[in-house]
């Protein structure tokens, strides 16, 4: 249910109505940072290992070897794109423009798969130029898993933006409904803050080998 | 009901910010589309830095702090504007904060755990 509200001059305004909480606020949301606090321990503890075990490979190849910065640029500038669409999808719904949402919406899924495309592109460069597989060396099983596990957030990030934009196709994705917009839109941007994270400490840091 | 000026796509103005009101009380202000262009570009601009400065002789002492504040900022942008926690609740703040501390304490009691046993 979504009612008009008393707003400032200027801005778009909606009422969300959601069942009475303890919180005052909707439970979704809250279960959604609550969700993301968790994810911080798990990727906490991914960068952790790739950081204990950075530099304690004794066979090569190195990330040195291996990583092609200007390829990984384009592909964290592709990420943070696929914010900004997100944020204008969210900020559509709020005015109630359900047509450029689903564009926004469908620009973030493509900007995601761009970001998949790559990176499976690059797992595949380092197995079969580099010969790096997971077993190769500590070096192989930190990045793998730690960019991997990042990876399927992002496929899952797709896969719930394409799941909205289905919805909305029916209808079923109104100005009243924006939360759920909302709510993909705060998973999205987490997926965003830990690649930051990964960029940093995984491609730009250099490493002794 | 929504306002039928502002659920109609071609009269609404896509530049305006948004406000929503809970049922708890609580307004939430949102960005405007120009502020989120202008985050996105700052933010494109920082990641342009930093790569910039991975391709420069800078010593290790004075790289690694510098693509941290980088990140650091990056970090705090997307999550204070796109994840609008700038404008939030601030029990959302708190959760999060929560476990990002926790993920840092994590973090750095493995690192101190590992590299003394094996030092």
């Amino acid at each position: 249910m979504a009612s008009d509200i008393a707003r400032p001059a200027g801005t778009h305004g909606v009422q969300i109505e959601h069942p009475a909480t303890s919180t005052g606020l909707p439970n979704m949301k809250l279960a959604m940072w609550l969700f993301l606090a968790s994810d911080c321990l798990l990727f906490g503890a991914l960068i952790s290992t790739y950081v204990l075990y950075r530099g304690s490979s004794v066979v090569g190849p190195y990330p040195s070897d291996v990583f092609d910065i200007p390829y990984t640029s384009v592909s964290s500038f592709v990420l943070l794109a696929s914010s900004l669409t997100m944020v204008l999808a969210l900020a559509a719904i709020q005015r109630g423009d359900q047509g450029r949402m689903r564009i926004w919406l469908l620009a973030t899924a493509m900007l995601g798969m761009t970001f998949v495309g790559g990176q499976v592109y690059e797992f595949t460069t380092f197995f079969k130029h580099d010969h790096l597989s997971l077993t190769t060396n500590l070096f192989g099983t930190t990045f793998y898993v730690l960019t991997g596990f990042h990876g399927t957030h992002v496929a899952i990030g797709i896969l719930m933006l394409l799941s909205v934009f289905g919805l909305s196709l029916g209808g079923r994705i109104t100005q009243d409904k924006a939360e759920t917009v909302e709510l993909i839109g705060l998973y999205w941007h987490f997926v965003d803050i830990v690649w930051i994270v990964i960029f940093t400490v995984v491609y730009l840091i250099p490493t002794g080998k | 009901m929504a306002n039928a000026t502002d659920s109609a796509p071609g009269h609404a103005d896509p530049a305006a910010p948004t406000v929503t009101a809970h049922r708890g009380g609580h307004t939430v202000r949102h960005p405007s589309p120009k502020e989120y262009i202008r985050i996105a570009l700052i933010l494109g601009a920082i990641t342009g830095a930093e790569v910039g400065i991975w391709y420069t002789n800078m010593s290790r002492a004075l790289l690694i702090p510098a693509l941290f504040f980088f990140a650091i900022v990056k970090f705090a942008l997307v999550v204070l504007w796109f994840m609008h926690l700038r404008f939030d609740s601030r029990t959302y703040s708190r959760f999060f904060l929560m476990g990002l501390a926790l993920a840092v304490t994590l973090f750095v009691v493995v690192l101190l755990t590992f590299k003394a046993f094996s030092g």
